[in-house]
């Protein structure tokens, strides 16, 4: 058994070396199909990140009335922490209300002067509430509206926002999925091209293994050095397409940066390499090994 | 050892092989002569189950070889050496290789293979082309390392369907001197061929076949249609 497995994986190997370039064309088709599958995880990563960003901007203010003192403000914003649809609670007291009132303002002279005139802190104590999901905002308002705080809280601010924030929820599930739709399309054309390559490989090799099958040897003993020869098209054409996609990423990360705030395409090229090179690696062997098992079947009839 | 009972072979109602009963016993020499189309042909491939017979029984020792499974097809074919007409040799191995692949199906080791190659391809002449590949062989050259495989993993049965069909006349004695003296050594076999010289200098027991069905059946025959 060992001594056959052996012989399958050298015939392997030594046939993968032979015949150049057969290889070479094969590794090129499935390299350009797991570029695609690549492109298509770096895409994903970077409509990731837009979407966290426009999420990280969405927030739902509760303002409490003047009277109501800090400890129950606090305590509100522990009974929100513990919701599941909670990401975050800032809490915003009234003086720090006003200095970021000033800050902002600083420049406008009108506004600065009504300030002096009033004399008094104007502003309200808030807690800035974010989701986890742009959808789980009508719950956590719902849970503010509750009898319970119905006294302490002035306004929440969510009716204001809903539409901005219903629509922000629409556009980032439409482009979850027609981002996920295009994915699954554009992977299994690759899969298919790639396939049908593998197919045609075999294909002109249909004599030998009818041979080899003449000759007395089983099925395993002709499919496994295929097998084997199609886990190396995997290997090499994952690593060659890592490789390719390298200055690639260099050469588009300024622009996708901008586009993308906040994405860091270089950095994330980097710290990922070797997860990327291994979630390729593993389309590119089951391709290879998978592709060859089965365009070799009908060959195996003799 | 080789047995064809009432065997018939149609192709879409066209009939190859009509009525075949055929006997071969252990170490003969066989010739199965007959024109193009005449049967010869589908008889081995029935032989070794690369077709199957539409009536009657196939029997190698006491295997019938009609009914044997997917799973037992390569240990029938483990007993018996084929050379072919188009020597069908593995292109991309070497003559070594090649002939070594017959010996790795069986299971043999690598210390027996190391052993038995050298041997056997000093027996068809080609110890210096060991590391030469298929297409670097002339024909007489490559029908040599067809035999040299057939003959390395000591089959019982040597089929050779028209082996001298695409050499010239020397390579074609090399080759039928080769057969003989495998058959001296006790292996039975079996040459289809059309090629009446051969036959006649043979001397051997012939079988003629026209239109798919046995017409003669001589020991010591000749060439006769």
């Amino acid at each position: 058994m060992i001594t056959a497995i052996k012989r399958i994986l050298i015939s392997g190997v030594r046939h993968f070396w032979r015949n150049g370039w057969l290889a070479t064309a094969t590794i090129s088709v499935m390299s350009l199909a797991l570029s695609v599958i690549l492109g298509l995880l770096i895409l994903s990563v970077l409509t990731e990140s837009l979407i966290l960003n426009f999420q990280n901007k969405i927030d739902v203010s509760a303002y409490f009335k003047k009277d109501v003192p800090e400890e129950e403000i606090l305590s509100v914003r522990n009974d929100l922490l513990a919701q599941k649809e909670v990401k975050s609670v800032e809490y915003v007291s009234v003086d720090e209300a006003l200095a970021r009132f000033k800050e902002k303002f600083k420049n406008n002279q009108d506004i600065m002067e009504s300030l002096r005139v009033l004399d008094q802190n104007p502003l309200e104590a808030s807690l800035h509430i974010k989701a986890k999901s742009a959808d789980q905002f009508p719950a956590i308002v719902s849970f503010l509206e509750g009898m319970k705080y119905k006294d302490l809280i002035s306004k929440v601010d969510y009716y204001e926002n809903k539409e901005t924030i219903k629509q922000l929820t629409a556009v980032v599930s439409a482009i979850r999925k027609v981002g996920f739709t295009l994915s699954l399309a554009l992977a299994l054309i690759a899969i298919l091209i790639s396939f049908n390559t593998i197919r045609v490989t075999i294909y002109t090799l249909r004599d030998e293994i009818g041979v080899m099958k003449l000759v007395g040897a089983s099925n395993w003993f002709v499919r496994g050095p295929f097998i084997a020869e199609g886990v190396l098209h995997g290997i090499i054409s994952s690593f060659a397409t890592m490789l390719i996609f390298y200055p690639i990423i260099f050469l588009v990360a300024p622009y996708t940066d901008e586009f993308f705030p906040g994405s860091r395409l270089v950095d994330y090229y980097q710290e990922n390499f070797i997860q990327l090179w291994i979630i390729l690696m593993f389309f590119g062997i089951v391709l290879g090994a998978f592709g060859s098992a089965i365009a070799i079947r009908k060959h195996l009839k003799i | 050892m080789i047995l064809f009972s009432n065997v018939s072979k149609f192709y879409n109602s066209h009939p190859a092989l009509e009525d075949i009963n055929l006997k071969i016993h252990h170490g003969e020499f066989v010739s199965l002569v007959g024109q193009s189309g005449a049967g010869k042909s589908t008889l081995l491939k029935l032989l070794i189950a690369e077709e199957l017979p539409t009536a009657g029984e196939i029997f190698f020792d006491k295997q019938d070889i009609a009914v044997m499974s997917k799973h037992e097809l390569p240990s029938l074919r483990r007993r018996i050496g084929m050379v072919f007409q188009d020597f069908k040799l593995l292109v991309h191995k070497t003559v070594f290789e090649n002939v070594a692949f017959a010996m790795e199906v069986v299971g043999m080791g690598k210390k027996e293979i190391q052993e038995v190659v050298p041997q056997v391809l000093q027996l068809v002449g080609l110890e210096q082309k060991a590391n030469n590949f298929p297409g670097e062989l002339s024909g007489g050259e490559k029908q040599r390392v067809a035999i040299a495989r057939a003959l390395a993993h000591q089959p019982d049965l040597i089929i050779a369907d028209e082996p001298t069909g695409n050499l010239d006349p020397l390579n074609t004695w090399d080759v039928i001197r080769l057969l003989m003296k495998i058959n001296e050594l006790g292996t039975t076999i079996i040459l289809a061929t059309h090629d009446r010289e051969i036959v006649n200098t043979l001397n051997k027991r012939v079988v003629s076949l026209d239109k798919g069905k046995i017409i003669r059946d001589e020991e010591n025959g000749r060439y006769i249609l």
